[in-house]
């Protein structure tokens, strides 16, 4: 026997090499029951994935599970991609689990978790391209069942809200195959029409098959193109689905839409009547303050005693008067006095005074009084005037002499 | 006031809304807020008119044979 001996841990290194080399052993998709799960503390997991015949041992290492949307349980079908390995302590092969995903579910999940990632990518969900809802739409469109609870529940929110609701629908088939085209149909249809200032999706809950259609990538594309606001409301609140990303505002039941895009007839009443309140009100309070400032203005002394004002200034009046009068009287005394004294200085001055105490004037007959003695020749006549009247007489000599005083 | 006829309820409720703060204010003169008063009380009866006068209306649009739309009363029993 000329056979090669190995170790065991030669055999299994090979045994590993080659489950690891072999294509068809890696990415593998492997359906099964969950048994035997065991959450380790190290964060590992550990089960043995099962059918009715046969186990395989699975290890979902904590890297991959930590981001795991659910808790596999005993007793769970699954759904796990994953790559066959060696344990080589034990010898032992294994599924090495990279995901795991409750099954049925599992490939539409995928399907939904990576169209909302292309689509986030693409912007569509970024909340600066959401369309402002109207307040008061005068008129909203609803796409839904005609005969679903969903658009039940959202009449009868509607007309609690506000008993005059105008509320166009748009007919779909919410699940099911035709539901995408119908869905679709049904939107362009309320924006071609184009009266319509909101419109609402809505469907009542349901499992993640039924409500796929609102996961359709065109349906997507649609409401993000729309140029009227949109409005999801699709299964349970817990359901989200594409379209609650793309639309405008997603409102978790048909209800609640109606809760958000009804105005309460109650309170806009409410509304305008304390608006009416207090705009008369402010035009109250506008008047009142004027005929106060009116009030206050009239109440000036001015106003109410007209002629104390008057009386007043006649009293200045009269004072000013008898200043003017006493002033007068006192100027006029002053300049009498001063005029006697200029009399009386103008008295002493008088010639004829001087002629009273015994002095004389001598002149030529009606001539300029004689000053000197050479003014006159002997012979000549000359009028000697005294106080009480004239001396005709004539030169008979001249003496010059200097008179002496 | 022909204005109002143009307006939504929308509109004409902010509006009035503007005109009840222009008047609180109290920076208007008289005659201002005189008219702005007037504008308003017509304002509040044009809105209340229209809580008043809209009729309930639920319809349903449809597509037809020849494809074209089609605005048909709504019943809860769904049938087109």
């Amino acid at each position: 026997m000329e056979q090669q001996l190995i170790t065991v841990t030669e055999l299994n290194n090979y045994i590993k090499y080659k489950l690891e080399d072999d294509k068809f052993l890696s990415d593998l998709l492997v359906t099964g029951e969950v048994s035997n799960f065991h959450h380790h503390s190290s964060g590992h997991m550990y089960f043995t994935l099962k059918d009715e015949d046969t186990r395989v041992k699975c290890v979902l290492f904590a890297s991959y599970n930590r981001s795991l949307s659910f808790m596999p349980e005993d007793g769970m079908q699954v759904l796990i991609k994953g790559d066959i390995g060696l344990y080589q302590p034990r010898g032992e092969y294994q599924l090495y689990v990279k995901e795991i995903e409750p099954e049925g579910v599992g490939a539409l999940h995928i399907a939904y978790e990576q169209l909302k990632k292309r689509l986030q990518g693409e912007g569509l969900f970024a909340a600066a391209t959401k369309k402002e809802l109207p307040e008061i739409p005068s008129r909203i469109g609803v796409i839904t069942s005609p005969t679903g609870a969903a658009f039940r529940d959202f009449l009868s929110v509607a007309k609690r809200r506000f008993a005059k609701a105008n509320i166009l629908l748009a007919p779909a088939t919410v699940q099911g195959e035709k539901a995408e085209e119908s869905l679709l149909a049904a939107l362009k249809r309320l924006i071609d029409y184009g009266e319509v200032e909101v419109i609402v999706i809505t469907r009542g809950g349901g499992s993640l098959e039924d409500l796929w259609s609102f996961n359709s990538e065109k349906l997507a594309r649609s409401v993000f193109a729309a140029s009227v606001p949109i409005i999801s409301a699709v299964g349970h609140e817990t359901d989200y689905t594409i379209l609650d990303f793309v639309a405008d505002l997603r409102a978790p039941t048909p209800s609640a839409a109606a809760e958000l895009v009804i105005p309460s007839c109650e309170q806009l009443t409410k509304h305008l009547k304390q608006l009416k309140t207090s705009l008369i009100r402010a035009m109250k309070e506008q008047i009142k303050s004027r005929r106060t400032a009116l009030e206050s203005l009239s109440q000036r002394r001015v106003f109410l005693e007209p002629n104390r004002e008057l009386r007043s200034l006649k009293q200045r009046l009269d004072e000013l008067k008898s200043r003017l009068k006493s002033t007068f009287k006192a100027n006029f005394s002053l300049t009498k006095e001063k005029l006697e004294h200029q009399v009386s200085r103008l008295d002493s001055l008088s010639p004829l005074n001087t002629l009273a105490r015994g002095y004389a004037l001598c002149r030529q007959e009606d001539q300029e009084t004689l000053s000197s003695v050479e003014e006159v020749e002997v012979g000549e006549e000359v009028e000697i005037v005294l106080a009480d009247g004239k001396i005709k007489s004539e030169v008979t000599a001249i003496q010059l002499e200097k008179l002496e005083f | 006031m022909s204005v109002e006829e143009e307006l939504s309820f929308e509109e004409a409720l902010a509006e009035l809304e503007e005109i009840v703060d222009k008047l609180e204010s109290g920076e208007l003169s008289l005659e201002d807020s005189l008219k702005e008063f007037e504008a308003g009380i017509k304002l509040s009866r044009f809105c209340a008119k229209i809580l008043d006068d809209t009729e309930e209306k639920i319809e349903m649009i449809i597509e037809n044979e020849v494809g074209d739309l089609e605005i048909k009363p709504y019943n809860s029993s769904g049938k087109e």
